[in-house]
């Protein structure tokens, strides 16, 4: 029966997404007060209506309930406790459920946080929100419903996917989600503005902790991705370009153009159509992600199991949301800003370019996703892109970008001298140089582009050290502000994880080998000695133990314990043992039994400098999002007193 | 204006090509079957239950039917079957069930508990007939014509919309030609 | 022409020549690293010359797969039905490789019309499950879906 109740809470909520997307945009033309008041409610109501929903779901986990369906499909009787939390979003269902959530948590917190916005401009924000969700919810209902009984009642479940009976896949989907819906909020944020013919300063003023808050999020989520296939899949790749990935990528790198796009806007008046069509294009990035991995349009070793009916669904979805937002774009965008010239060497120049290379770097991901489906519509057979068209275009972009980025520092507004320019970068040059040079000489297995990415890193860290130093001592009695130092660490934490992308898959050392008991390998220095496997059992798994003993010029560093293990469903999984390290990982993965007694192993042996830098890193640049988001001339209320009266002038003179 | 205009150009494009590669998607499978339009592979099972009766694959041919490949193991051929059933009962066509690397004590049991719509049913313990008619897994079902050509095979359960799509035509086109 | 037009031109020539660069390297690094995907009835159609690398998918032929002693070596025939190849390949194997299951291997043909595989992946759908579940589950005492019967 309480299944059912859930069922009922979803319709409910769809109902009140459907007022809510209704009634506070006819009070926002009307200055109606009561009617713009319902955004609010409705956020509200649809947000218990659907933790309801969420709760209910979660509660037959619980208490593993085997008549719903879903249930009985992600989870049995000796599932672990905390993975039958996690199983409420193992697959479709579960997780759209999830999505659906977390875009009514975002919905409600923008209801509650934005008191110092206007009525008319909040109540479209909600209102838009109201139509994306009740986008989602009718998808839901109809296609994915997950509370689906199944008579008879199945004696035990099938079992979650041992893949995702672990801790990094019980955060990673939710902070992922954070991120990828958090982005409806400046999406709806960009169409109200778009609706009211507001695209003011104060709209990305606004728009601008919701952002960042998103954008840190989504950060996390992809970093913690990346992490958790790097331990769970045992091979030692930390990234696949897998279309699942590139669906959470496309979004994060229009993202980061959307909050710089946001920067010159708030600060200069300019850039605004750049940032409306930065906020509509990464929010329909997200959307065309869902869509990617669910509807069985392109075939990924980790997609959601497809269904076209879905994708049908979710196609309609994202020609409505971004077809109609696009249009809307076409038809009220302002126009463009007169007198709001910048020189060809200037911050906003600068930020410019930014933009642009950004814009190609999501292009060129979007393209390399898409072909193969495009080749197959085309009947010109089935291909697959293999990861070298990605690395290799994104390293190339990648290189003005990171050569251009110190200068966006220190250059001003407006106009700037590159010979001044130049001179603030010397520290930071001789830098790059010392650490390039160190690079080859200590690490001559790094190759031009480990150079050029360390020479890279130290270029841009140390700018991100001498800037923040430059600020502290400013002298003009002011700290820099939260915002800036946000924006000061997450550009470090770019260079941290520069360093870890570029070398540790130059850098690395592998071997595949077989191994009885006695044996020992020796890898970079470390000795691998092999001492046999062991039965153990778990809860719901029997497996091979291995040990393994490490020793670094004959001394002791660590035992690795790395497992294979059966399921009770039948799946077998390898459980890699790790030795993480600030400046290396050393890893050990058991293959298979290379004889019936189990005496000889096939056994996968890793060397892994630096790898740790590519995740924190990615910490690094959430923290200066998050840090940036909490700043405080984002709680001024609408009438404060501006500090940029060039740029307001700019976007007056353009709204009049 | 053009400008402006340009995202939705370029959203527009990209919708009509995900649209089509939801149509292919709707037939297509990353390894698509290459029995479609040949001969259905040779065979000789015994009867479920029956084993000392055997079954071959030219008794089958004559009256077009459809080869069920399904098991007491597989969750989806439990979602599946009242379709299945639903089919039988309409008369339209005969279903042949392939019960696939089963034992037989449980598909029996299976077909007690959720009832048995199939004209016929045949082992294949080890799923060696399985493999010639490329299964993958279960359930998924060929549509055989009078002469035993495969014409259409179903990967995933059978839906009330492959049905109306793909089987009744074909069935009437059998029906009408003499 | 004014000063700001003729800068602005100059920008706009840069933008167009930046992203046709962009293109250019950007197709040639495509068509480079494109794989395509054959099935063995495929491959018996339209042969694709050996050395060239490629995606072979089907299915693991039951029997077929051998270990060359106590050697990372393994042999399969990949299979979906009427056609066949043979697989060699020198690793670890994933864990969802198993006979019978569906199978993507990247490799090359040899000269001697094996199949020299550089990667094996093995693919599993949340709609299907291994036949393996009911033998698994009936090995580790556990009770079956479907065979148990409560009244």
């Amino acid at each position: 029966m309480i299944p059912e109740l859930g069922q009922v809470a979803l319709i409910g909520a769809l109902l009140i997404a459907l007022i809510m997307g209704t009634l506070p945009l006819i009070g926002a033309s009307s200055g109606n007060q009561r009617l713009m008041k319902i955004g609010q409610t409705g956020a509200i109501a649809q947000f218990l209506l659907i933790l309801t929903s969420f709760v209910i779901l979660t509660w037959a986990f619980i208490v593993q309930d085997f008549s719903v369906e879903y249930v009985a499909r992600n989870s049995n009787y000796q599932l672990p406790m905390q993975y039958r939390f996690s199983a409420v979003w193992g697959s479709h269902e579960g997780s759209l459920l999830l999505w659906e959530l977390i875009l009514c948590m975002w919905t409600f917190a923008v209801a509650l946080f934005s008191k110092n916005l206007p009525d008319d401009f909040r109540a479209r924000t909600l209102a838009v929100l109201g139509w994306v969700s009740a986008g989602f919810l009718l998808f839901v209902i109809f296609t994915s419903n997950p509370f689906g009984r199944l008579i008879p009642q199945a004696a035990d479940g099938l079992d979650l996917n041992p893949l995702l009976q672990d801790p990094g896949l019980i955060i990673h989907p939710p902070m992922l989600y954070m991120g990828y819906v958090g982005f409806s909020v400046s999406f709806a944020f960009a169409v109200a503005a778009l609706l009211g013919q507001q695209v003011t300063r104060d709209w990305v003023r606004w728009s601008r902790p919701w952002t960042h808050v998103a954008w840190a999020f989504l950060t996390l989520g992809i970093a913690l991705g990346s992490w958790w296939a790097y331990y769970e899949l045992g091979w030692g790749g930390w990234w696949f370009w897998d279309p699942v990935e590139n669906a959470s990528f496309m979004p994060w790198i229009v993202g980061t153009a959307l909050i710089h796009s946001q920067a010159v806007t708030e600060k200069r008046g300019t850039f605004r159509n750049w940032t409306l069509i930065l906020a509509i294009t990464t929010f329909s990035l997200c959307l065309l992600g869902t869509f990617l991995v669910r509807s069985g349009v392109l075939t990924s070793v980790h997609a959601f199991a497809s269904d076209p009916t879905r994708g049908v669904f979710i196609l309609t979805y994202l020609a409505v949301v971004v077809g109609g937002s696009l249009l809307l774009f076409a038809i009220r965008a302002p126009a463009m800003v007169q007198g709001s010239n910048f020189a060809g060497v200037s911050r906003e120049t600068l930020l410019l370019i930014n933009n642009l290379l950004l814009v190609v770097m999501a292009a060129m991901v979007l393209t390399g996703t898409l072909y193969p489906l495009l080749l197959d519509a085309l009947d010109a057979g089935k291909i697959s892109v293999g990861p070298p068209y990605f690395g290799t275009l994104f390293a190339l972009l990648l290189v003005p970008i990171a050569v251009l980025l110190p200068l966006g520092f220190y250059s001003r507004w407006q106009e700037d001298s590159l010979g001044r320019l130049l001179r603030e970068l010397l520290v930071p040059g001789i830098a790059a140089l010392i650490g390039g040079l160190a690079t080859a000489f200590l690490l001559p297995k790094a190759g031009s582009w480990g150079i050029a990415g360390v020479a890279g890193a130290f270029w841009i860290m140390t700018s991100c050290l001498r800037y923040y130093r430059q600020r502290v001592s400013a002298g003009r009695g002011r700290r820099p502000s939260r915002g800036e130092t946000g924006m000061i660490l997450a550009h470090f934490g770019v260079g941290l994880f520069l360093i870890g992308a570029s070398l540790t898959n130059a850098v690395s050392s592998e071997k595949h080998l077989r191994m009885v008991a006695g044996d020992s390998f020796e890898l970079a220095g470390y000795n691998f000695v092999f001492e046999g496997t062991r039965g153990v059992r778990g809860p719901n798994y029997v497996a091979d133990e291995g040990e393994f003993i490490v020793y670094k010029a004959g001394k002791r560093v660590t035992s690795l314990y790395p497992q294979k293990r059966r399921y009770a469903n039948g799946q077998v999984m390898t459980e890699a043992a790790l030795d993480p390290g600030l400046t290396r990982d050393l890893y050990v993965g058991l293959g298979e039994a290379l004889n019936d007694q189990g005496t000889a192993w096939a056994v996968r042996l890793y060397h892994k400098p630096f790898i740790r830098f590519i995740w924190i890193g990615a910490l690094l640049m959430m923290a200066g999002g998050f840090l940036a988001a909490t700043d405080r001339r984002y709680r001024r209320s609408v009438t404060a007193r501006s500090e940029n009266p060039v740029a307001d002038a700019n976007l007056a003179e353009a709204t009049a | 204006m053009i400008g402006r205009l340009l995202p939705v150009i370029i959203f527009l494009a990209l919708g009509i090509l995900l649209a089509v590669g939801l149509k292919i998607a709707d037939h297509k499978t990353e390894i698509p079957s290459p029995l479609i339009g040949k001969q259905m592979p040779e065979f000789t099972l015994p009867v479920l239950g029956q084993p000392e009766v055997m079954v071959a694959h030219d008794e089958l041919i004559g009256t077009p039917f459809l080869l069920n490949v399904w098991a007491s193991w597989c969750v989806t051929c439990r979602v599946e079957h009242p379709v299945i059933e639903e089919l039988a009962k309409s008369g339209l066509i005969r279903v042949v069930g392939l019960n696939y690397r089963d034992e037989e004590a449980d598909a029996q049991a299976w077909l007690a508990r959720f009832g048995n719509p199939y004209e016929l049913n045949i082992a294949d313990i080890s799923g060696r007939t399985a493999i010639d008619f490329g299964v993958y897994a279960a359930p998924e079902s060929f549509l055989v014509d009078p002469n035993g050509t495969i014409v259409f095979k179903q990967i995933g359960a059978v839906t009330p919309e492959i049905i109306k799509e793909e089987i009744v035509p074909r069935v009437m086109e059998w029906r009408r030609a003499p | 022409m004014t000063p700001t037009r003729k800068r602005r031109l100059i920008a706009v020539l840069l933008i167009l020549a930046g992203v046709g660069v962009a293109s250019t390297i950007a197709f040639y690094s495509l068509q480079q690293n494109m794989l395509y995907f054959q099935s063995p009835s495929e491959l018996a159609q339209q042969p694709i010359p050996p050395g060239r690398q490629f995606r072979l998918g089907g299915l693991v032929k039951p029997g077929s797969v051998q270990r060359e002693g106590e050697s990372l070596t393994t042999h399969f025939v990949v299979t979906d039905g009427p056609e066949e190849v043979t697989v060699e390949y020198v690793g670890t194997l994933p864990d969802l490789f198993r006979e019978g299951q569906g199978v993507i291997a990247r490799g090359a043909l040899e000269e001697s019309g094996m199949f020299a595989a550089s990667e094996v992946l093995a693919k599993h759908d949340e709609n299907y499950m291994p036949p393996e579940v009911a033998d698994a589950l009936k090995e580790s005492g556990h009770v079956s879906m479907q065979s148990k019967d409560e009244g």
